[in-house]
């Protein structure tokens, strides 16, 4: 009898233990319904930490209650790169996700598994204003489950025009009249001719992910080639972007400290001209805009070099999505929705562009303001001429998570390009054979 | 309770006067009733470690997310060692080990040494070998993030003004593990030193006295007293340290996140960048990796050190 009664003793004690677990987590949940039974909803929104984004949605938020005072909405952050992946998706299992998110579109949003965690907005009305070549961005088979949070950023090369203009160089449109142009600037000594910042590891990636729709102007199948495990990065022409990147370490044209400078020092190096070149998002337009507004007139953007073509394309980074998990119910659902919809509205585009945002956008009511910096309509040319794609990650739901280290191994001298190339073909059977696609 | 004193000298002549039923009693008991008192502790040892590690063994051989697994036996495995960054960190998990366990051997016996010593401001200098161990690994990996910039920090600015043209500790990768190392070094010495300090003063003063009246050198009286007898100390310390040197992160995270590249990549790090990643089997495999190569390491040296210990 009584030694039959341990194993339940036991698993009454567990029990217990739980219970008082439960009881301490779930209680900060009510603390919400309390405020609900004073005719109040009050709904979290969670964003990544950057400065820009939490200004944007400090905007947002007070409109919105301004709109709604009967809906309160409470900001929370988290970093930005893999330590904020991780949150996300922690609080997605755990059932702890704020009731509105921002999250990567595209191949990452896969890796959260929308269908099982994300509340569908298909039938929300703003989905008829998006872009139709950001909904494969924010879908799945089962539904759409995103807004869009802004522009779309365009990947190229920043260029300091001040430079340009004393070497009297042209905007290179191919691979060599960009090296040579590299060359002619690191002969005069007036500037480091190309900014590398592998202290933040994920910039070492844009030569290569920038390179991307140039890579689809000439082969247009690549994308669907490598989901489906035919295209590889060791052969051409996705190799050439490796080889690039090798390239402009081994042709000394780099600053001395790319290994240790971060993003911050390399907008910084690009704004003052002590740089020519940062292979870079478009983001750094508006951190200079913040941060060192006298320079913005010398700043300019070029699309990636090409080397498969003659006219270069700029790749587009689709924005961010918005996101409603499924813990989220009730009242704080659609007040969540309500939220949603109101970032989809012009009010809310108008707040984006104050913020700093400035397309190409994804909702057709939001347009690019006639007061944009000189770069952000230099770029305008690209879209106009029908000479953009969108990047890599946006099109295939595979991108290897080790390509910022590799990048940085190719891109210090560390590896050469084949070498690099082939162990991130490696690294993506991984990412593929967790994901169950067919083929791998 | 406090009149518990008193039966006490009523109590002892008792199990002389009634000797069978008191050990009759005590048999029965002992088999049984003390066993309970296992239950709690037990029972949290099998469910906090023994049914993870079981089911981490079996969730290794699958490719997992949380809520579906796919049986793939050992690919995981095959994965793990065909992958050359995988077992790059596998090669840098050792070496780290190597070197902060020798490191914390040689400089914890001599700052004992030293601080078992008549020094002056002894006590002021115990305390300050052993603050670094007090404090976060993660506040120092940052410090020293800064103070190792290659241009800006603090130590190769001190360098250059006596004309010495600093390295790039973290960003050279030949460097870049051995800087880190180093830093693990000085924060974690402050704990071997204290082990050391308790092995010397454990050795009695005899054997010194008598050396020292046959003639035996200061060298002497360290290689064959002090080195010998202070054994059991030193395999304390090299085993704590070989167990914190394979599964050391922080320091490593914070102070290069295995870079540059996968240079100064671990097991811990890229087992955990692997699930960051998502990769859930592949990381439990790394982790079952890990478990076995601590145990493999630290089981037959433990056994090592003892059979030493016995021989002597």
């Amino acid at each position: 009898m009584k030694s039959s009664n341990a194993p339940r003793r036991l698993v009454a004690l567990i029990g217990s233990m739980a219970a008082v677990m439960c009881s301490a987590a779930c209680s900060v949940g009510s603390l919400g319904t309390g405020d609900q039974a004073a005719g109040d909803t009050t709904i979290t929104y969670l964003v990544f930490n950057e400065p820009s984004t939490v200004k944007a949605a400090n905007a947002l938020i007070a409109a919105f209650e301004k709109d709604n005072p009967q809906i309160k909405v409470k900001l929370d952050t988290m970093p930005t790169g893999s330590d904020g992946d991780n949150i996300v998706k922690t609080r997605l299992s755990t059932g702890e996700m704020s009731d509105v998110f921002s999250y990567n579109s595209g191949s990452l949003l896969q890796a959260i598994r929308p269908d099982e965690y994300l509340v569908s907005l298909s039938d929300q009305s703003w989905v008829k204003d998006l872009d139709k070549s950001y909904l494969p961005a924010v879908s799945t088979a089962k539904g759409l489950y995103g807004a869009p949070t802004g522009g779309s950023t365009p990947g190229g090369v920043v260029y300091n025009k001040a430079v340009y203009a004393k070497l009297g160089l042209k905007i290179p449109r191919t691979w060599d009249q960009f090296r040579a142009n590299n060359l002619l600037i690191k002969k005069s000594g007036i500037a480091i001719p190309v900014e590398q910042t592998f202290g933040d590891a994920w910039t070492a990636q844009l030569v290569i992910l920038a390179d991307f729709a140039n890579i689809a102007a000439v082969a247009p199948q690549w994308a669907a080639d490598y989901t489906a495990n035919k295209a590889r990065n060791v052969d051409q022409p996705a190799l050439s972007s490796w080889q690039h990147l090798r390239q402009l370490h081994d042709d000394g044209l780099l600053n001395k400290d790319f290994a240790s400078a971060t993003y911050d020092k390399g907008v910084q190096a690009i704004a003052t001209g002590k740089a020519a070149h940062y292979p870079m998002l478009a983001g750094v337009i508006d951190a200079v805009r913040q941060n060192h507004p006298q320079y913005l007139k010398d700043i300019g953007m070029f699309a990636m070099p090409t080397a498969t073509g003659t006219e270069s394309h700029l790749t587009l980074f689709l924005p961010s999505g918005r996101y409603i998990p499924k813990t989220s119910t009730g009242a704080k659902l659609d007040a969540a929705k309500k939220f949603v919809a109101f970032t989809q509205t012009t009010q809310g585009c108008d707040l984006l562009v104050q913020s700093g945002s400035y397309g190409p956008f994804m909702n057709r009511l939001c347009k690019v303001p006639a007061d944009a910096p000189a770069a952000i309509k230099e770029l305008q040319t690209y879209v106009a001429a029908g000479n953009t794609g969108p990047a890599l990650e946006s099109v295939s739901p595979i991108k290897g998570p080790d390509l910022p280290q590799l990048a940085v191994e190719v891109g210090s001298g560390i590896r050469t390009a084949d070498s690099g190339a082939k162990l991130y073909d490696q690294n993506v059977k991984q990412q593929a054979q967790q994901l169950g696609l067919p083929g791998w | 309770m406090t009149v518990g004193t008193t039966p006490v000298a009523p109590a002892a002549p008792a199990p002389a006067e009634h000797p069978p039923p008191r050990r009759q009693r005590g048999r029965s008991t002992r088999s049984r009733y003390p066993l309970w008192f296992l239950l709690p502790g037990g029972g949290l040892l099998v469910l906090l470690f023994v049914v993870p590690t079981a089911t981490s063994f079996y969730f290794s051989l699958t490719r997992w997310t949380l809520f579906d697994s796919t049986f793939i036996g050992l690919e995981n495995y095959v994965t793990f060692f065909q992958d050359p960054q995988l077992f790059g960190s596998f090669v840098h998990t050792l070496v780290y080990a190597v070197i902060t366990s020798v490191g914390k051997v040689v400089a914890g016996l001599a700052l004992a040494i030293l601080l078992n010593g008549r020094i002056i401001a002894r006590g002021y200098l115990r305390a300050v070998v052993f603050f670094p161990v007090l404090v976060s690994a993660v506040g120092v990996g940052i410090t020293f993030k800064v103070l190792f910039d290659p241009f800006d920090g603090l130590i190769n600015r001190a360098l250059g003004v006596v004309g010495i043209d600093g390295p790039g500790w973290l960003t050279n990768p030949d460097l870049a593990l051995a800087s880190v190392a180093m830093v693990d070094i000085w924060k974690g010495v402050g704990v071997s030193t204290l082990i050391f300090m308790a092995g010397l003063v454990a050795i009695p003063r005899d054997y010194y006295e008598s050396a020292h009246i046959d003639g035996a050198t200061d060298w002497q009286l360290f290689r064959f007293i002090t080195l010998p007898l202070v054994g059991p100390a030193t395999m304390t310390v090299v085993i704590l340290n070989v167990i914190s040197g394979l599964r050391s992160f922080e320091l490593i995270w914070t102070m290069t996140g295995g870079g540059p590249g996968f240079t100064s990549d671990v097991l811990a790090s890229v087992i955990y960048k692997k699930y960051q990643a998502g990769l859930y089997g592949l990381s439990t495999a790394g982790n079952v990796v890990m478990f076995v190569v601590v145990a493999a390491i630290t089981i037959p040296l433990y056994r090592w050190f003892r059979r030493r210990e016995v021989a002597q």
